[in-house]
């Protein structure tokens, strides 16, 4: 048995009204890949924020290589050898490649010296990138080669990756387990995030299970089956969505020969996307974020306008028309981003019921607002989706993240679309509330309905849809029916390369 | 080491008691910048908050109250509109003053003809003219994306530059004798805005600004275009997805507070003020601006709020000859007003929590 | 009218004093704004330097002095917008709206005294053979030191954010301000200090309009210089070069306008004193257009920021 590394011991953490991390211990060895597993809300990222100095616990101690370890700031984290791979919000996009890296760095060499040595780590774990460039032209797969290449210069004994293939197609996931098994191979310790459970049996030989903020198990993932690990993680047996058989009717939303800029800065522009759902059916649409998926959405939402023909509702063309228009005729839609797009969130729920049902409920007469009636529309989501809240009078942001996406999903399954198109539907949901998600779009689609969803998880979409397409740098591939298809084809269809050379990690 | 933690709701209690703390936090404070001028402190405010009121001159003063908050309630009304969706429009003083220009110049057009459709013809010639004022900066915002903050600012200085050369040409009074300053419209039967009441200062600049209350609180809770209004100003992104069209929503925003500041100019100068003259405008666009967040942007609010702020202005009038105060001491006891009321509103979002120390 | 009585090389002269307490102020704000925090209370700071380095001047007989105190006026003034809207997170339009009434309102009752009161006057540096070549000499070389001291806080900011690590942190900060947090940067402490050089920045703009400029003491000195000075920002798509030739162009039209009141053209004198003015919103304009927006801008600008965890 090698020695540890890391020792957390007894690690409490409470934020008001709950505690994130209560008593947490165990152990992470020299050179291993150790999977910390839980749902959302579970106190993943406490415990990870308390290992890189972010968050301070409340009480219990970190040994790390036989020193007590304590960081008060990441700066210490990083200067005793622990580094952190982030999945959101570390990047700065007007700044380059070298300039994002030195930013990472406690004593960074001049950034000429920096680059030679960015190509040289780049070379060396075959993850390619060019110091000079602007890190909001890239793409997600090498935007996250910037935050693991800032790791690696510092030669970490600790590295951090919080859910670093959430954003992945399957064949960069590829390239970066064999990035991190050269890691390992040389004795640098790996704490891996992940709800995954897959990946983490191929990756991991050590996993701590954490639920509501206590450990409740450790196991060998290479030898313990997934549905045991999703067990420990909830709690309780998972329930897979019903399939109520795909019923092919008349195209009810056709799109042709679809192409836009981005209204965004360091956004992916729509490139001839064409497609065509059919009444009761359920079309996936895959692929990373930041492929064209906002784009794609805002374009149908109608909150981008396009030409009139290239979006075309029941045989109308109706690409000139805005949101309350296309509400009006039946197509309907529900973003990615809950806080501030899909929901406001410092309105109440009836607010937001109001937002984008007044059209179809009728919660206006003249202009004037039915407050009465858009509380009861509010009521009847809360009541018809298991919205946790204790009434339509509170705030959106107070809702948990799972919470608002039911509250939201059912705002417009309730309106009884023709078409409804999702965009990260289980996006950060935990796995009950996804998986009432979903069976609630599945029995959309068997009540006649057309639903699109866009979505990152590839699993989910196997899962519900009955056919599939993969959204790449801004064009769609051709659809193809999703049952039978491999993992790789989909690799394939989702383009897999983003300038990546396979054959070169391969080799 | 004190923290802050954002609460899930805004607090009802603090939103309405925030700025009555503020009003006791100036208090003390302009207590302490009157003491330090040489000034009794209690007398000061006395002077300022009770005398107008309660005082030996309040017959006097207590008129007045209402001529100085009809005009700061009607533009914080129009301006509380664009504030709440983010849009922000500071140059309200502009368009007042252009709103007194085009309809004192309307008005004078049928110079000296006595029919009665001149006075409501120069009010929507004040309203248009404050709205087109308005809209330099909103179409300008909603074509090319340029920053309404400083080119509705920018042309106040145009306004004022137009103001002077109004008074001293175009619209000078040929009787004057040479004199600045254009003929006297309160003293002419077919313009003047005359007290309704005796003794109350109601003109029918106030009858409108109350009606504008009544008006925006019900377009506010009750209207598509209010929701659309708070929506846009909380979340943009969410707003733009229920539908509202964010250019058409500046427009209209912009141009209800263009023609109210321009009404409110033009019952200025038919009215208190009587005449175009080089110094007519006395910076009501800009505390408008003040009484617009000190009645946190909500009709109500803002109606007290003027009523407060006119107050301070008689007060501090009074101050000023009674006490020798000097008249700036009372525009930055108005400025420290507006100030206390941000840092206090902190309270209305945020929760303060005494902590530990923490890397933050 | 006479328009040869305009001298050429005097009009280009002056614009470099026209230009200078712009200059000084908009790079205060370039800095305050590249680090993703939008001050709006120039005006504001600009006339309370110009007051505190009015008097501290004529209390002390020397001008440089005055220049400090400025500059210390300035910094406190922002001081107060650093606490409300760092640390009790308020709105920063509305915030800046308020630092710009009280400076206005501090400024006239701290001035009450001092009207009509000439300050300690600046000496024009005079450097033999290089201040007397013709045409370039007096154009260039002839000026008081302030004028050259704004050109220096240009060039300085302009090494600062491409050269220092300082400066990149700053950019980062006002970039991103959750990533610069994630990564253990103080966030608010860069702001803090950024708005602070603002501060003095405009303070330092401010005492030129009143010591060197006017040269005196009257209400309202600055007269929109501080929202001219937002505009050259904006103008400057936030980098320091083009910053000074916004602030020569705005320096140019003012001085020309006054020129060309002094020599009496046929265009009412209301028409000539809004030329600054109207100039600055067509210039905004054309570059909204051309551009599509603010492109360049930091893209945590006027975000307030609140470290959740």
């Amino acid at each position: 048995m090698k020695d540890a590394l890391l020792s957390l011991r007894g690690l409490t953490k409470a934020y008001p009204g709950v505690v994130a991390n209560s008593d947490i211990s165990f152990d992470i060895r020299a050179g291993e890949v150790h999977a910390l597993l839980g749902e959302n809300g579970a106190g993943k990222s406490t415990l990870v924020k308390t290992i890189y100095g972010l968050v301070r616990p409340d009480h219990g101690t970190m040994t790390l290589a036989g020193q007590p370890y304590a960081p008060h700031e990441p700066r210490a984290a990083r200067a005793a050898g622990v580094a952190m791979v982030f999945q959101h919000f570390s990047l700065f996009d007007a700044l380059t490649v070298a300039e994002n890296i030195t930013l990472g760095m406690e004593n960074p060499p001049p950034l000429k010296d920096l680059s030679a040595r960015i190509r040289d780590v780049s070379d060396r774990y075959g993850l390619p990138l060019d110091p000079a460039r602007i890190v909001g032209d890239l793409s997600a797969g090498e935007r996250q080669r910037v935050e693991i290449i800032r790791c690696l210069l510092q030669d970490p004994r600790l590295m951090i990756m919080d859910e670093p293939t959430s954003v992945l197609t399957p064949q960069e996931v590829h390239i970066l387990f064999e990035t991190l098994r050269k890691l390992r191979a040389q004795g640098t310790s790996i704490l891996y995030i992940s709800h995954k459970l897959e990946e983490i049996r191929a990756l991991c030989e050590h996993a701590t299970i954490l639920r509501l903020g206590k450990v409740v198990g450790t196991c060998d993932p290479r030898v313990t089956s997934a549905r045991q690990m999703a067990e420990q993680m909830v709690g309780g047996t998972l329930q897979t969505p019903a399939r109520a058989g795909n019923v092919t009717g008349e195209v009810v939303l056709e799109v042709k020969d679809l192409s836009a800029p981005s209204p965004r800065a360091f956004g992916m522009a729509l490139k001839s996307v064409s497609f065509a759902v059919r009444k009761g059916e359920v079309l996936g649409i895959g692929g990373v974020a930041g492929n064209g998926q906002d784009e794609l959405l805002l374009a149908l939402s109608g909150e981008m306008r396009v030409a009139d023909g290239m979006v075309q509702f029941k045989g109308q063309p109706v690409g000139r028309l805005g949101p309350t228009e296309r509400r009006r005729l039946g197509l309907l839609t529900a973003p990615e981003e809950r806080m501030g797009h899909a929901a406001a969130p410092d309105m109440s729920l009836t607010e937001n019921a109001l937002l984008t049902g007044a059209v179809r409920e009728g919660l206006t007469a003249n202009g004037f607002l039915n407050w009465g009636k858009a509380r009861t529309f509010a009521e009847s989501i809360i009541k018809g989706f298991d919205v946790r809240t204790p009434g339509p009078q509170n705030t959106a942001r107070s809702l948990s993240g799972g919470n608002l996406q039911k509250f939201v999903i059912g705002r417009e399954i309730l309106q009884r679309p023709d078409v409804l198109v999702v965009n990260q539907p289980t996006w950060g949901v935990d796995a009950s509330a996804a998986a009432a998600i979903r069976q609630a779009l599945l029995d959309l689609a068997s009540k006649g309905a057309a639903v699109i969803v866009v979505s990152q998880d590839l699993d989910e979409l196997m899962e519900i849809s009955d056919r599939f397409a993969a959204l790449n740098e801004g064009r769609l591939s051709a659809l193809r029916p999703a049952q039978g298809l491999t993992v790789d084809e989909i690799g394939l269809m989702l383009g897999g390369a983003h300038g990546m050379e396979v054959a070169h990690v391969a080799g | 080491m004190i923290r802050l933690e954002k609460r899930a709701q805004p607090s009802r209690g603090w939103t309405i008691a925030t700025p009555i703390i503020a009003v006791v936090a100036t208090m003390i404070a302009g207590g302490l910048m009157f003491a330090a001028l040489g000034k009794d402190p209690v007398e000061a405010i006395r002077t300022i908050f009770w005398d107008p009121l309660f005082g030996p001159f309040a017959s006097y003063a207590r008129p007045q109250l209402l001529v100085k908050a009809g005009p700061l309630i009607l533009i914080a009304i129009g301006l509380s509109f664009g504030f709440k969706a983010g849009i922000w429009n500071i140059g309200a003083e502009g368009q007042y003053i252009m709103g007194a220009l085009t309809g004192a110049a309307t008005a004078l057009a049928f110079y000296p003809a006595e029919w009665w459709i001149i006075f409501p013809l120069a009010i929507l010639a004040g309203a248009v003219g404050g709205f087109l004022w308005a809209m330099i900066p909103a179409v300008l915002k909603v074509r090319f994306g340029t920053n309404e903050i400083l080119v509705s600012l920018m042309l106040v200085y145009v306004a004022q530059s137009l103001l002077a050369a109004a008074a001293l040409g175009w619209l000078r009074n040929p009787e004057g004798m040479g004199f600045p300053g254009s003929r006297n419209l309160a003293q002419w039967a077919a313009t003047a805005n005359p007290e309704l009441i005796a003794g109350t200062g109601m003109h029918w600049g106030v009858v409108m600004a109350f009606l504008s209350v009544i008006v925006a609180y019900v377009i506010l809770s009750r209207h598509m275009l209010g929701f659309s209004i708070r929506v846009t100003g909380q979340s943009p992104r969410a707003a733009a997805f229920a539908g509202v069209n964010p250019g058409r929503l500046v427009i209209v925003c912009m141009g209800v507070s263009g023609a109210l500041a321009g009404m409110a100019g033009l019952f200025e100068v038919t009215g208190p003020a009587g005449q175009i003259s080089i110094d007519f405008n006395v910076g009501y666009g800009f505390t408008a601006i003040i009484v617009a967040f000190l009645g946190r942007l909500h009709p109500v609010g803002i109606l007290l709020a003027g009523l407060l702020m006119a107050l301070t202005y008689i007060g501090g009038e009074m101050a000023q000859l009674s006490l020798g105060l000097p008249a700036a001491a009372i525009q930055l006891f108005q400025g420290m007003l507006l100030f206390f009321l941000l840092a206090v509103d902190v309270l209305t979002n945020y929760r303060i929590r005494a902590a530990r120390r923490e890397v933050a | 009218m006479d328009l040869s009585a305009i001298n050429p090389i005097l009009l280009v002269a002056s614009l470099m004093v026209a230009a200078t307490p712009i200059l000084l102020a908009a790079i205060g704000e370039l800095v305050v704004e590249r680090a993703g925090v939008l001050n709006l209370g120039v005006e504001g700071m600009m006339i309370t330097g110009a007051i505190v380095g009015f008097i501290v001047a004529t209390a002390t007989g020397s001008p440089w002095i005055g220049f400090l105190g400025a500059a210390a006026g300035g910094a406190a003034l922002s001081l107060l917008f650093a606490v409300l809207t760092q640390f009790l997170l308020s709105n920063q339009v509305a915030t800046g709206l308020a630092l710009t009434l009280v400076g206005l309102g501090l400024s006239s009752l701290l001035g009450q005294n001092y009207v009509g009161i000439r300050a300690p006057s600046v000496p024009s540096i005079h450097i033999p053979v290089i201040s007397d070549i013709p045409v370039i000499g007096p154009i260039l070389f002839q000026h008081d030191p302030m004028v050259y001291v704004g050109l220096g806080i240009c060039l300085g900011v302009w090494a600062f954010l491409k050269y220092s690590r300082a400066g990149l942190v700053l950019r980062a900060v006002g970039e991103n301000h959750d990533a610069a947090h994630a990564l253990g940067y103080k966030v608010i402490r860069v702001r803090v200090l950024a708005i602070l050089f603002g501060g003095a920045c405009a303070g330092l703009g401010g005492a030129y309009l009143s010591l060197v400029r006017v040269p005196q003491w009257t209400e309202g000195v600055t007269a929109g210089a501080g929202w001219i000075a937002l505009a050259i920002v904006v103008f400057a798509s936030w980098r320091p070069g083009r910053l000074v030739i916004g602030a020569y162009l705005f320096g140019g039209v003012t001085v020309l306008q006054l020129n060309l009141q002094l020599v009496n053209v046929p265009i009412p004198v209301e028409i000539l004193s809004m030329a600054p003015y109207l100039v600055t919103i067509l210039t905004l304009v054309l570059l909204s257009a051309g551009r599509g927006g603010a492109m360049g801008a930091p893209g945590s600008l006027g975000k307030h920021f609140h470290a959740s965890s």
